[in-house]
């Protein structure tokens, strides 16, 4: 093999428009300043135009009053707030919405996914049934068709259907009682705190004593159990320091109590049905992405059928779910903001709507808006990377 | 919607692209190369602008755009509609996309001043009001508190609505969502209790309720809401046009003038009704045709005949004249002199 080791045949450097590396390098130089230019021109275009054009540049409309109401708000919000708090209100609710969903969406999905694997003909063709049809149906419309034809089909206030008297359901929305607490109540918190420490000490010694002697402790029913009865017996033992203020119907509508309004609501049904169908197609993914021969191993191992599930199949499976399950994590996030649709008041809707309208000034709210959209993917996808590395399969 | 993102994404992206200073003028040699005016109007209110059964535009607003088309290119068909939501209507105007704003849109200060636009006069005098429905036996707007309000948004309605129930100290829960026919549809359900919009609406809005009769308004107007049409500034020939437009059909009604007897007012010995209609030559400087006006009344009529015909007792909505009669016959409506 002559032709491929002997240095000396080549010639020892070649001239620099003909050596690769240098030509990579201008080439890149080229398409950097090409790009920097194209910006820069876009960016002193855009200033001149919007001079020109007598329209108003610059942040400073963040400070001033907003002048309008919202229906839900995280945080501390009336018509005296600031336009910067408008986009603080949007995001937290645009948080929200995603955060829910995504919870809501995973557990659906892996339930879905293990379902349509199921021996039981009705269980998977059912399982099978739901991902064809709500995967296959545009999004925007399931959102329209739970918001309008679902919830504000329920009765309205004066006919609300009740709980006890203290939760109520209506076209408004889901009324709850709202825990006060009163003094002592520290107590239980402490009780809880401690417990949370306790359990993940537990959990530890668990782990060295199975490593150590091979035997077994149910350290997860035990902190679990323990998670319940400690707090809960603090919480009797100073007297059951928590009233509920149960919401009343006064004039038009409940008031006290807690309030889901039935456009989070249909939102988040939306999002959450919709993406566990892509959710369940990936779990389904991975799970047959393990080899038959590794169940045969472990119960040739004689490990039970739930172990290895636990043990053998997930580890291997989430490998290969992580990554597509990451872009339905951004999917649904991005998908919130077709809550505009319904009036939900997410950062698209109130912020770049609402907000952008009334100060009229497009090009900062709009920038601000992709700028949060692109940092929450971006936390999102670090989490989700960070996940995949702490899982992927170790190679010795 | 990711539609409408898209298209502020794109609205922005035009006005980046968008090369040169706007030099004065510019709309207007614009509108005449292409050879059409681009108006922007309402999705869908009746009245004010709506497509009819064979999907043409009628209304208010449609008509002022229709008067603009009949003074420059002597054809009021000459006009082609971007049916925009109160969202996207601004930006609509600023990037170049529309030539005129005509879309039942208040006119405020901050708009004047800040949006880089220009209100050319008041088409339709309005003032904000309440929709309720009856069974709910509310006969005033002051005893509206805790209630849910249905509102449409980016509007100048969430303002008053904010202000007003802050003043009177009551408290309300706002809907907001983005087109007029979400806001009825929620209302008709019983998502709120109470629809708020302009006067106008309210009652073009109300003809579309299952049973019309099962909701009332409210005595109480709570805002100023002058509605006109818009053009971007930095044309001031353009917005010329625009406003005269108005004036023409104002001045019509005013003189008596309409499109069916406009043909024999042409013999009329009137200084006023010749200079109107360009059978007495004025220099007008408009940079159009001296039978502007005389197109205008022909082919779309005065002030009183698009009245009539879109909201007033032609029309279903069957709202009378009120601040919108002369201001001869008690109203507001008031054309400066063409001479």
């Amino acid at each position: 093999m002559a032709h491929t080791t002997d240095s000396d045949s080549l010639p020892s450097r070649p001239p620099p428009w003909n050596d690769p590396r240098i030509r990579a390098i201008v080439f890149q130089v080229l398409v950097t300043a090409g790009v920097v230019a194209v910006g820069v021109y876009l960016v002193r275009n855009l200033l001149h135009n919007l001079e020109v054009r007598g329209i108003s540049t610059g942040f400073d409309f963040l400070a001033n009053r907003a002048g309008f109401a919202v229906n839900q708000s995280l945080v501390e919000f009336d018509e005296s707030s600031s336009y910067g708090r408008t986009f603080v209100v949007g995001l937290l609710n645009t948080v929200l919405v995603s955060a829910l969903g995504i919870v809501l969406a995973t557990i659906l999905g892996f339930v879905i996914g293990v379902a349509r694997l199921s021996r039981n003909w009705l269980v998977s063709t059912l399982a099978a049934t739901y991902i064809e049809i709500f995967r296959n149906i545009p999004l925007l419309l399931q959102i329209l068709f739970w918001y309008f034809a679902v919830f504000l089909n329920l009765p309205p206030p004066a006919e609300a259907l009740s709980i006890g008297d203290s939760v109520f359901l209506t076209l408004r929305g889901l009324y709850l009682p709202r825990p006060v607490a009163e003094s002592g109540f520290g107590w239980t918190v402490f009780a809880f705190a401690a417990t949370v420490a306790g359990a993940a000490f537990l959990v530890r010694w668990a782990r060295r004593r199975q490593e150590n002697t091979g035997q077994i402790f149910p350290a997860f029913l035990a902190s679990t159990a323990l998670l319940v009865v400690v707090p809960l017996a603090a919480f009797l033992l100073t007297g059951r320091p928590l009233a509920w203020v149960d919401p009343q119907l006064e004039g038009f509508n409940f008031t006290g109590g807690l309030s889901v309004i039935p456009e989070l609501g249909a939102l988040l049904v939306a999002l959450a049905i919709y993406t566990a169908a892509f959710i369940a197609e990936t779990v389904r993914a991975g799970i047959l992405s393990v080899s038959h021969g590794q169940t045969e191993a472990a119960s040739a191992l004689g490990l039970r059928r739930s172990w290895t599930l636990r043990l053998v199949i997930i580890p291997q499976a989430m490998r290969v779910t992580i990554p597509p399950l990451t872009s339905q994590y951004l999917n649904l996030t991005k998908n919130s903001s077709l809550a505009t649709a319904i009036g939900y008041p997410d950062l698209v809707s109130l912020f770049a709507g609402t907000t952008l309208n009334q100060t009229g000034q497009a090009v900062e709210v709009m920038a601000m808006t992709m700028a949060v959209y692109l940092t929450i993917s971006l936390v999102i996808s670090l989490f989700m990377n960070w996940y995949n590395a702490r899982m992927a399969l170790v190679e010795r | 919607m990711k539609k409408r993102i898209l298209m502020t994404a794109v609205s922005t992206l035009t006005l980046a692209l968008a090369a040169g200073a706007a030099h004065a003028g510019a709309t207007f040699d614009a509108v005449k190369k292409k050879g059409f005016v681009q108006c922007g109007v309402n999705s869908g209110l009746a009245g004010f602008s709506v497509p009819d059964e064979k999907g043409v535009w009628k209304g208010m607003d449609v008509d002022v755009c229709r008067a603009v088309a009949a003074a420059v290119f002597g054809d009021s068909e000459k006009v082609k509609y971007t049916p925009l939501t109160a969202k996207e209507r601004f930006t609509a105007l600023q990037s170049g996309e529309i030539d005129i704003l005509s879309r039942n849109t208040t006119w405020t200060v901050t708009r004047d001043g800040g949006l880089g636009i220009g209100f050319t006069g008041v088409t339709y005098y309005d003032g904000q009001g309440f929709l309720i429905k009856k069974k709910l036996g509310v006969k005033s707007a002051l005893k509206l508190n805790g209630a849910t309000v249905c509102v449409q948004s980016g509007t100048t309605t969430e303002l008053n609505l904010a202000d007003y129930f802050g003043v009177h100290k009551m408290k309300f829960k706002p809907v907001v969502y983005d087109t007029a026919d979400e806001t009825v549809k929620s209302f008709e359900a019983g998502r709120c209790d109470v629809l708020t919009s302009d006067q106008s609406q309210l009652y073009a809005l109300r003809i579309k309720l299952a049973q019309p009769e099962s909701a009332v308004v409210l005595p109480e107007v709570i805002s100023k809401e002058p509605l006109g049409p818009a053009v971007r500034q930095g044309d001031a020939e353009w917005f010329n046009i625009v406003r005269w437009s108005l004036f023409a059909m104002l001045g019509a009604e005013e003189m008596g003038i309409s499109s069916k007897n406009i043909d024999s007012m042409k013999d009329s010995k009137n200084p006023d009704v010749k200079r109107l209609l360009g059978t007495d030559v004025i220099k007008h400087g408009l940079g159009v045709a001296d039978d502007w006006a005389y197109k205008i009344v022909k082919q779309v009529g005065n002030y009183s005949e698009v009245f009539e015909r879109n909201v007033g007792m032609g029309s279903p909505l069957k709202i009378s004249r009120g601040q919108n009669a002369l201001w001869n016959k008690g109203g507001l409506q008031y054309a400066p002199p063409i001479r």
